[in-house]
C-alpha cells in the first residue's frame, strides 16, 4: 500500500480540494488578522501564529473564485514552506482521507488556466472529484 | 548506526567549515600584517596553525584533496616559521593566492559537500618552488622539500604521533633556532647534542631534533603549537562557546514573544482595580526579569565590528596594490559593539566605502610626493558608541573632493541644472556624490566607478535606520561618517492609526508631532498645486495622508476638527504624515515580512502588539519613494534644509510662551519632556503645592511667579482653564510649569545679553523680532523638584 497519500481535505468557494497532509502544520479558527495595504490583492493580511507573524493567502481570489463576502469568516490551513508557515484561507475542514494513486489523473485541459496552474491532480471519489493543491505555486506570487 | 555516522561527519563538516572561514580570515590579517612589518612573534604561528588545523580536521574525515592542498602550505609556512625562508612581497602574493584556494575549496564542500573538481595543480607547484634552494635564498633544509613531495597525503594519526615525540623533547616555548646556526651544523650532531642537553645551545638543539624526526617520520607538515600560544587559547576556549547563529536568532525571537506576553500581562494587572497583590508583585517581577533578560539576549548577539574590519587589511592591501597606490590602514575601536544583523547589513557598505576611498580619495605616490605628503596615504577606520548610536568614521588624507568637479560632473550629468550648480554651497555639493548614477571617476576602474555606488551604500545604511555625512577639504582627505543604531530587533516606535489600522513608525526617523484643532485644522493643510503642504514654523512641510496613499478607505466619524501630523524625516528630508490617531510610543519587536510581501515598498516589517494582533512597520523612506513626496520637492527642501543646517553649533531650539504680564519666554527645547494641558478639576493640593496626577505619578506644578523672585503673578491665573503645563522631567522626577499661553517652537540663532540674568534667568535675546527672556531651568527646577520632591 505505499502507493497512498493522505490528505487534508478543504472546501473553498464550492472546490473540495487537498493537501498532502505532510505540509500541514494546524488548522486554526478564524483568526483577527491586519491587512497590508498595496500588497497583492491575494493576500488577506497578517496573522498572529504563537509570536510568529504568518502571511495569510486568500485561495478563492488565487484559484479565481467568486469572493466570500460578508459571510462566515474563513478558517486557516497553515503550511509549511521553506520560508516558514503560511496560512491558506479556505471555506470549510473537510476530513483527513486516504487515498490511492490509481485513482487520479492530470486536470483535463478544458479547466480554466488560472485553477489548471494550482491543481496537480484530480481525484476520482466515489461521490465527487477532489483536487491537489499545488502548495508552491499557491503561495508564490 | 549509518545514520550516526553521517551526522557526525556533517558534524565534522561544519566544524571544518567554521573554523577554517574563521581561520583564514585571520590568516588573511596576519599574512598583511606581515608584508607590512607590523607583524610580532605570534603572527608565523598564527599563520601555520589555521593551515595546519585545516589540514589535520579535513585528513581526519577524509577529505584527502583539502588536506593535500593544505600540506604543501604548512610545508612552506614551517620553512618560514622557523626562520629559513624569508617573506617577500611574491611569497605573500601566492600565501594569498592560496587561502583563496582553500577558501574556494571550502565554499565548495559547503555548498555541494564535495571536494569539487578544480585542479590546483599550478598554484601548488608556485608553493613548492618558493620552497626549493635558490627560490628563497636563506633555506638551509634541503631535505624538506624533497619530503614533502614524497609524502602529499598526511595521515591524521602519523601527525599525532610526531607531536607527542615533540612534547617529549622540546617544550621550551622559545625553541627557535637561528637560520646561521642551522647552516652551520648538520642534523645528526644537533640531535646528540640534544640527548647531552647540557649544551648551552640546547634550544636550537631541540628545535633541530623535533626537524630531524619530522624528516625521519616523513610527516614533514607536523609541526606542534608552540605551547606558550596553545595555553593562551586553551583559557579561551573554557570560558566561550560556539553557538550556533540561527539558536541566538531562535533566543531573541523568544524574548520577543516575552516581551509581548509581558505587555499583555502588565497591561491587564495594571488595569484591574480591585488586583490581588501578589498577582500584582509577580507581574512587576516579571516586567523587571523580562527586561533584563531581553537585555542579556540582545548582549548575545552583540559582535565587535572587528568582524567586518578583519577583511579590510587583506582588502586594502589588495585594493591598493592593483592601483599602484601604498595605502596605511589604521583601525580603532576594533571591540565596539553591534547587532549581527546590522554587522551583516553595514559589510557592503563599509567595503565599498574603503574602495571608494583608495581609488577616488588617496592619491599616487608620485602625486603625493608633489603636493608635499608622505607617499603613503593613511585611511582610518574608527568606531565609537555615541548617544545610543554607533559612530563609524572613514577617514583618508587624500585629495579631498573637488567641488567643482563634482559640480560640473553633476551637471555634464544632468542630475542638477548649471544654474543649480553655480548657488550650491561646497557642504551640498558634497552631497552630490550620493545621487543615483553618479561617478567622478576620470576612468572606470575595476575596483570602483562604475556608477554604482554612494547611492547604494546611503541607502543601504538608510535602510538600517542609519545617515551617512561626508565632510571633505580640498588636498587633505575626506570623511565619511556614518551613523547606525545599535540594534534592528527592538525598536522604540511611534504607534498610529490610519484608515482603521495600527501602523508603528520607527523612532530614528521621527522628528515632531503637530496637532492641529478647530481652525487650524480645517484650514492648516494648504493645497500647493494639488500637493498638500502645511506651515510648519513659516516653512512649508510637504504632507501626505497615511491612509489615503496607502488606499484604506479614510475613517468612519472622524472628528474635522482635530489633524495629526508626524513630521518624519528620510533621506535628510522632512515631510508630515497625517494620520487619525497617534497612539503611543512602544518598544516593538521587529519582524521581517514573508517573501509574498518583500514586494511592497513601504513596510520594514511587522510586529505584534500588545493585544496580540499584527501592525506594520512603516518604513519612511519607502513610504516616501512611494508617494513621491520627496522626489517632488527635493530641490525645495534641500535648499532649506541645508540653510538651517549650515550653522546648527550657534543655533537652538527653544520653546516660547507668554507668562506674567505677557513677558515672552524662552526655553531650550531639549529641557522639555512634553507639554500638556489639565483641566482646572485636576489639579489637586497636596501639602501646600498644586499638584496634578500625570502617568501614575503625582507631579508638583509651579508657576514662574512662586519661583522667580519679584515675577509678577499671571493676570489669568485664576480662570485659566484648561492650565497650559510644560512638563520638564529630571529623571523619574517631574514638575510641571505652568505658563498662560505657549507660542511656538523656533530654531534660533541668537546672543544672550546678560545685563538682567539672575538666578534663574540667564539673560535676554532677540529671538524672531521680540525680545524674549531665557530661563535657566535647571537653577529654576533644581531648586524647586529638591523642595518638592519630599512631600510627593
Amino acid at each position: 500500500m505505499s502507493d497512498t497519500t493522505q490528505y487534508c481535505t478543504f472546501w473553498v468557494g464550492g472546490l473540495f480540494l487537498g493537501i498532502d497532509v505532510l505540509k500541514v502544520q494546524e488548522v486554526l479558527r478564524p483568526q483577527p488578522t491586519t491587512r497590508v495595504p498595496l500588497s497583492a490583492p491575494t493576500i488577506r493580511g497578517l496573522l498572529n501564529l504563537r509570536g510568529q507573524i504568518v502571511t495569510a493567502i486568500d485561495l478563492r481570489r488565487k484559484l479565481a473564485l467568486p469572493e466570500r463576502g460578508n459571510a462566515e469568516p474563513p478558517m486557516n490551513v497553515i503550511i509549511r514552506t521553506d520560508e516558514g508557515p503560511v496560512s491558506l484561507d479556505v471555506d470549510e475542514i473537510g476530513d483527513v482521507v486516504e487515498l490511492h494513486a490509481d485513482d487520479r489523473e492530470r486536470p483535463p485541459d478544458t479547466v480554466r488556466d488560472e485553477r489548471r496552474e494550482l491543481v496537480t491532480h484530480v481525484y476520482k471519489l466515489a461521490d465527487k472529484l477532489m483536487l491537489v493543491l499545488d502548495t508552491d505555486k499557491a503561495v508564490s506570487n | 548506526m549509518g545514520m550516526d555516522n553521517d551526522n557526525l561527519q556533517q558534524q565534522l563538516i561544519k566544524e571544518l567549515l567554521i573554523e577554517g572561514f574563521d581561520g583564514l580570515e585571520r590568516f588573511d590579517q596576519q599574512l598583511v600584517a606581515l608584508e607590512e612589518g607590523t607583524a610580532d612573534d605570534s603572527t608565523l604561528n598564527t599563520i601555520f596553525r589555521v593551515i595546519h588545523t585545516i589540514k589535520g580536521t579535513a585528513g581526519c574525515i577524509g577529505l584527502q584533496k583539502i588536506a593535500s592542498v593544505a600540506h604543501v602550505g604548512e610545508n612552506l609556512l614551517s620553512l618560514l616559521r622557523d626562520g629559513d625562508l624569508s617573506t617577500s612581497e611574491a611569497l605573500i602574493d601566492v600565501l594569498l593566492e592560496y587561502s583563496d584556494a582553500l577558501k574556494e575549496m571550502l565554499r565548495t564542500l559547503e555548498s555541494t559537500g564535495e571536494q569539487g573538481e578544480k585542479d590546483y595543480t599550478p598554484l601548488l607547484d608556485r608553493l613548492h618552488h618558493l620552497q626549493e634552494p635558490g627560490a628563497a635564498p636563506s633555506s638551509g633544509t634541503n631535505e624538506h622539500a624533497p619530503a614533502a613531495k614524497d609524502q602529499p597525503q598526511p595521515a591524521a594519526e602519523t601527525d599525532e604521533a610526531s607531536w607527542g615525540i615533540f612534547a617529549d623533547e622540546g617544550d621550551a616555548p622559545g625553541a627557535k633556532p637561528q637560520p646561521a646556526d642551522q647552516k652551520s651544523a648538520d642534523g645528526e650532531a644537533w640531535g646528540i647534542f640534544a640527548e647531552e642537553g647540557s649544551q648551552p645551545t640546547q634550544a636550537p638543539a631541540v628545535k633541530a631534533t623535533a626537524k630531524h624526526s619530522h624528516s625521519s617520520n616523513s610527516a614533514a607538515g607536523g609541526e606542534p603549537k608552540q605551547p606558550a600560544a596553545a595555553t593562551g587559547h586553551g583559557s579561551v576556549a573554557e570560558t566561550a562557546i560556539r553557538v550556533d547563529v540561527g539558536q541566538l536568532d531562535r533566543l531573541m525571537n523568544l524574548v520577543g514573544e516575552l516581551v509581548l506576553a509581558r505587555n499583555q500581562i502588565v497591561q491587564v494587572t495594571s488595569n484591574a482595580r480591585s488586583m490581588d497583590a501578589t498577582l500584582g508583585q509577580a507581574s512587576q517581577r516579571l516586567n523587571i526579569i523580562t527586561t533584563e533578560l531581553q537585555e542579556a539576549v540582545m548582549k548575545t548577539r552583540m559582535q565587535p565590528i572587528e568582524n567586518v574590519w578583519g577583511k579590510f587589511p587583506r582588502i586594502v592591501r589588495d585594493v591598493a596594490h592593483d592601483l599602484g597606490k601604498q595605502v596605511n590602514l589604521v583601525m580603532e575601536g576594533k571591540s565596539t559593539e553591534l547587532d549581527r544583523t546590522i554587522i551583516e547589513a553595514i559589510r557592503d557598505p563599509l567595503t565599498h566605502i574603503i574602495r571608494n576611498a583608495i581609488d577616488h580619495g588617496i592619491e599616487t605616490p608620485e602625486v603625493r610626493r608633489k603636493a608635499g605628503k608622505s607617499e603613503t596615504g593613511t585611511l582610518i577606520l574608527r568606531a565609537f558608541h555615541e548617544g545610543g548610536l554607533v559612530i563609524i568614521e572613514i577617514m583618508d588624507d587624500g585629495g579631498g573632493i573637488n567641488v567643482a568637479r563634482v559640480k560640473q560632473k553633476a551637471v555634464e550629468k544632468a542630475l542638477i541644472t548649471a544654474e543649480a550648480a553655480a548657488r550650491m554651497a561646497d557642504r551640498d555639493a558634497f552631497d552630490l556624490i550620493f545621487l543615483p548614477g553618479f561617478s567622478t571617476a576620470e576612468k572606470i576602474t575595476n575596483v570602483s566607478g562604475r556608477g554604482v555606488g554612494m547611492d547604494v551604500v546611503k541607502s543601504n545604511v538608510e535602510r538600517i535606520g542609519g545617515s551617512v555625512d561626508i565632510s571633505s577639504e580640498l588636498g587633505n582627505g575626506t570623511t565619511l561618517r556614518i551613523k547606525i543604531p545599535l540594534t534592528l530587533a527592538i525598536i522604540p516606535a511611534l504607534v498610529v492609526t490610519a484608515g482603521g489600522e495600527r501602523f508603528a513608525i520607527p523612532q530614528v526617523s521621527l522628528l515632531e508631532l503637530v496637532r492641529l484643532e478647530g481652525d487650524n485644522a480645517r484650514r492648516g493643510i494648504e493645497s500647493l498645486y494639488g500637493s498638500p503642504v502645511y506651515r510648519l514654523r513659516g516653512k512649508l512641510l510637504p504632507v501626505a495622508y497615511l491612509h489615503r496613499d496607502l488606499g484604506l478607505e479614510p475613517p468612519a466619524g472622524a472628528d474635522p476638527d482635530v489633524v495629526n501630523i508626524v513630521v518624519v524625516q528620510a533621506d535628510g528630508r522632512q515631510f508630515g504624515l497625517v494620520v487619525d490617531e497617534v497612539n503611543d510610543t512602544e518598544e516593538i519587536v521587529v519582524k521581517p515580512l514573508s517573501k509574498q510581501l518583500r514586494g511592497v515598498p513601504c513596510y520594514a516589517g511587522a510586529t505584534i502588539m500588545g493585544d496580540g494582533r499584527v501592525a506594520l512597520i512603516l518604513d519612511v523612506l519607502g513610504f516616501a519613494h512611494h508617494t513621491r513626496i520627496i522626489s517632488e520637492t527635493l530641490d525645495h527642501t534641500t535648499a532649506v534644509d541645508k540653510e538651517t543646517t549650515r550653522d546648527a553649533g550657534a543655533r537652538q531650539t527653544l520653546l516660547l510662551f507668554r507668562d506674567g504680564e505677557g513677558d515672552r519666554m524662552a526655553i531650550p527645547l531639549s529641557l522639555v519632556a512634553r507639554l500638556e494641558e489639565f483641566p482646572r478639576e485636576r489639579i489637586e493640593r497636596c501639602a501646600d503645592h498644586q499638584v496634578v496626577q500625570y502617568r501614575e505619578r503625582i507631579m508638583p506644578l509651579v508657576r514662574l511667579s512662586e519661583l522667580l523672585p519679584g515675577w509678577p503673578a499671571s493676570a489669568h491665573a485664576a480662570e485659566q482653564d484648561p492650565l497650559r503645563v510644560v512638563v520638564h522631567a529630571d529623571g523619574e522626577r517631574c514638575v510641571g510649569l505652568v505658563v498662560d499661553q505657549i507660542e511656538d517652537i523656533v530654531e534660533e540663532c541668537f546672543t544672550v545679553q546678560e545685563e538682567d540674568a539672575r538666578p534663574g534667568v540667564l539673560g535676554s535675546a532677540v529671538i524672531h523680532k521680540h525680545v524674549t527672556t531665557l530661563l535657566d531651568l535647571n537653577a529654576l527646577f533644581g531648586h524647586k523638584a529638591a523642595s518638592s520632591g519630599a512631600t510627593s
